[in-house]
């Protein structure tokens, strides 16, 4: 029987962390693709609770000194590929796409400030809200949680957002994007307003305006001067692609 | 692996039974039916029954008319209640597949949904892509329906299908075989096999000769593995209607029943008497008449041999009154049905029932209206065993399997929405801690926490066939997912069993002789 020693031990400490370092991505990507954002999450399959979630995997990443980056495009990127095509398949459905995208909304906010030090700027600034005099927030969040996981930094400016409040944050933030949000057939051309004022600020141009909810269409996007209306979160996601400033 | 029987048994779906009648309602037509049977008493057109029914202590007088001779059986209320008494309150309905048997229960309102009547007619539909003449841009698909005379490859065809249809629980053939070659002596032999090569789930049918019983038996007993495990294992069984309402017992039909018994496979007791002409078409009378009908068919199976398994067969219907054809897809159908329904399970035996016919002739909306109308209120009474339920149009005079597949998705979301509540102490803990994670995240939705629900199939999917735009694809899609379904290979016997069972049964169809191909 070979002799223990302390040297084992040593080695044996470092080959643990070098494998956690090659696991870590591998493992941030399944709880990713789980819905995991931290430990106390069940995620999908049985048995999780209690296991590290994206949380502290990611914390526990950088501790061990990965690379920002690479925990982005190892974990993050890839199980959002991954859950793309099982959403494209139909075995994942809005809720998966979801639950996913909040974990990279998650890990993004630990990793932003690691990201900007090395120099990574994210995909752009999004300010999003529901226009003054309509509560309803759910598709709006929708949209900001997907954005916020496709790597975009979302300013969301929450519901019934007067659009003097509106404006002010686009400057305020220098944002490149703004996504405003209505479900009422009377609120929604409250949209309109905000983009009459964005023109009298002066500002129209330095920004791409999206719309979306129930009651608009490409046709009342186009009426009221809007760059793009985006039927759901994916649209906007694709339109975003197509529309770097 | 087919004789192998292990304790699996399909889910069906478990509900908390609608009761339409009070107990004092059930008491008031047992003892209708009791009276009923006291006097005027049933007309028995045979012989071997009435003696049955007279060495039991039921009075029995011989009586002629010009049709010839019939006992006038009137029987004493104990007689009835004792026999019923020793039917079986829990039947297994075997399936060459083990885990298709179907375990009904009295005791357990669990229902199951399959095929039933034996249709003349097959009802083919073709899509045609129509042009508008204003726009003939505009392009439509539009059904087009065909009506082929029934035989044993469109059975086969029927089996198969099926087979695929996920909440089809058995099959009972819906299609008559009326091929060249078929004659009442082997039209039992065919219609059995052509759907047992096809199917592997419960295969029930009426019995056309009792001279073939003997043959159809062998049969499933070679496929099951032999006498006993058939018994163990019952794939078959038999559907005999008794009585020709009002109240007389048919010869021919009391025979088979005779030899179903002897053969120790399970029988439905059916009766289907028309409200307003062949039964009273007020409630009460209809119940307490047909009621009295299966009551007296229990009976005869217990006499013969006490607790042989058998089934309730309630088919009760109304008579249109502008042409005295059967309505089913009426208010009335449903109240008939559910207190019958209720009536079997005061008497502790599994109740058959139906539900799913209606009077369109095509698929479409009214033939969508008559069958929900029924599906649900049917099975929300907690019948065990509920027939006609997929496919069937014209009344029970056609068969389309395009209908059978929108028949299995409405099925589909009935069984969903009948399931048991999930409401208990885990489930509200568990809802409390949702919740509190909710109101504590930045955007206070619930969408993740659906997702477990969701793959799990907690969650019902949209309607099968929708469309997404503003127009109705219903037909067009359904079609395209019954041709999916028809692609798929048929659950054929292995080749020895069939070349055993086309040496010792005869007349077979030569066309029949189809086997699994080695290694599928």
């Amino acid at each position: 029987m070979k002799a223990f020693s302390l040297n084992d031990v040593s080695n044996s400490k470092q080959e643990k962390r070098r494998m956690e370092k090659q696991e870590l991505p591998d493992k941030i990507a399944f709880n990713v693709i789980q819905g995991r954002v931290d430990a106390e999450d069940e995620g999908v399959d049985e048995g999780l609770e209690g296991q590290p979630g994206v949380t502290e995997l990611v914390q526990k990443a950088l501790e061990n000194g990965l690379n920002p980056k690479s925990i982005v495009l190892e974990g993050l990127t890839k199980a959002m590929d991954e859950v793309g095509e099982k959403f494209e398949k139909g075995e994942y459905l809005i809720p998966d796409m979801l639950a996913s995208a909040e974990c990279v909304g998650v890990a993004m906010d630990i990793l932003t400030p690691h990201l900007l030090k090395a120099g990574v700027e994210s995909k752009g600034k999004f300010v999003i809200a529901t226009v003054a005099g309509d509560l309803h927030d759910i598709g709006k969040n929708i949209v900001a949680i997907m954005l916020k996981g496709a790597g975009y930094e979302i300013i969301d400016l929450g519901a019934d957002v007067p659009s003097e409040r509106i404006i002010e944050a686009v400057k305020e933030h220098q944002a490149e994007f703004l996504g405003l949000s209505a479900l009422l057939t009377t609120t929604m051309r409250v949209m309109g307003d905000v983009i009459e004022k964005l023109k009298d600020e002066g500002m129209r141009d330095k920004v791409k305006v999206f719309i979306g909810g129930a009651p608009t269409s490409p046709e009342f996007a186009s009426q009221i001067g809007a760059n793009a209306h985006c039927a759901d979160a994916f649209q906007a996601i694709d339109m975003l692609k197509t529309m770097a400033v | 692996m087919e004789n192998q029987v292990n304790e699996s048994f399909r889910e069906g779906v478990l509900v908390k039974p609608y009761e339409r009648l009070n107990q004092e309602q059930i008491q008031q037509l047992n003892s209708a039916s009791l009276q009923i049977l006291a006097d005027p008493g049933v007309w028995c057109y045979n012989e071997r029954a009435a003696n049955l029914f007279k060495v039991h202590g039921a009075s029995v007088s011989e009586e002629s008319e010009k049709y010839g001779t019939f006992w006038r059986i009137n029987f004493p209320s104990g007689l009835i209640t004792e026999a019923v008494a020793q039917a079986p309150s829990r039947i297994v309905m075997g399936a060459r597949n083990p885990q298709n048997r179907l375990v009904l229960d009295t005791q357990v309102p669990r229902v199951y949904f399959g095929s039933g009547s034996e249709a003349n007619v097959w009802i083919e539909t073709q899509m045609r892509e129509f042009m508008s003449i204003e726009e003939p841009q505009l392009k439509r698909q539009i059904p087009s329906f065909e009506e082929v005379r029934g035989n044993s490859t469109l059975l086969c065809r029927a089996a198969k299908l099926c087979e695929r249809l996920e909440h089809l629980d058995f099959f009972i053939r819906p299609l008559n075989i009326q091929d060249p070659d078929v004659t009442s002596d082997n039209h039992d032999v065919n219609k059995f096999f052509a759907s047992l090569n096809n199917t592997t789930k419960h295969v029930q049918a009426g019995l056309t000769s009792l001279n073939r019983l003997g043959d159809v038996v062998r049969m499933a007993e070679i496929i099951a593995g032999g006498p006993e495990a058939l018994r163990a294992n019952p794939i078959i069984s038999f559907i005999a209607c008794v009585f020709k309402s009002p109240l007389q017992m048919v010869d021919e039909t009391v025979e088979k029943v005779f030899g179903i018994v002897d053969a120790g496979l399970p029988v439905v007791i059916s009766s289907s008497p028309q409200g307003g002409s062949s039964a009273p078409i007020q409630e009460a009378g209809m119940v307490a008449q047909i009621n009295a009908e299966i009551l007296v068919g229990i009976t005869l199976t217990q006499l013969i041999k006490p607790g042989s398994p058998v089934l309730y067969g309630s088919v009760p219907v109304r008579a249109r009154l502008d042409d005295l054809h059967d309505l089913y897809g009426c208010p009335e159908f449903n109240q008939y049905n559910i207190d019958c329904v209720q009536m079997a399970r005061f008497y502790d035996v599994p109740c058959y029932s139906s539900a799913g016919v209606g009077d369109a002739k095509i698929p479409g909306m009214q033939a969508i209206y008559e069958k929900l109308f029924t599906h649900l209120y049917v099975a929300l009474s907690g019948a065990q065993y509920i027939h006609y339920a997929f496919g069937l149009l014209d009344r029970t005079n056609s068969f389309c399997p395009l209908q059978a597949v929108l028949d299995n998705e409405q099925i589909g979301k009935i069984k969903h929405c009948l399931r048991e509540p999930k409401v208990d102490g885990f489930t509200v803990d568990d809802a409390l801690k949702m919740v509190k994670k909710v109101m504590a995240s930045p955007y206070r939705l619930y969408a993740r926490y659906a997702r477990k629900a969701m793959h799990s199939g907690d969650i019902s999917d949209p309607y099968r066939f929708e469309a997404k735009g503003l127009e109705d694809k219903v037909l067009e899609n359904a079609m395209a997912y019954m041709n999916q379904l028809e692609a798929e290979p048929a659950p054929r016997l292995d080749q020895k069993t069939v070349d055993r069972i086309f040496d010792e049964i005869p007349g077979l169809l030569p066309g029949l002789r189809q086997f699994a191909k080695l290694g599928s």
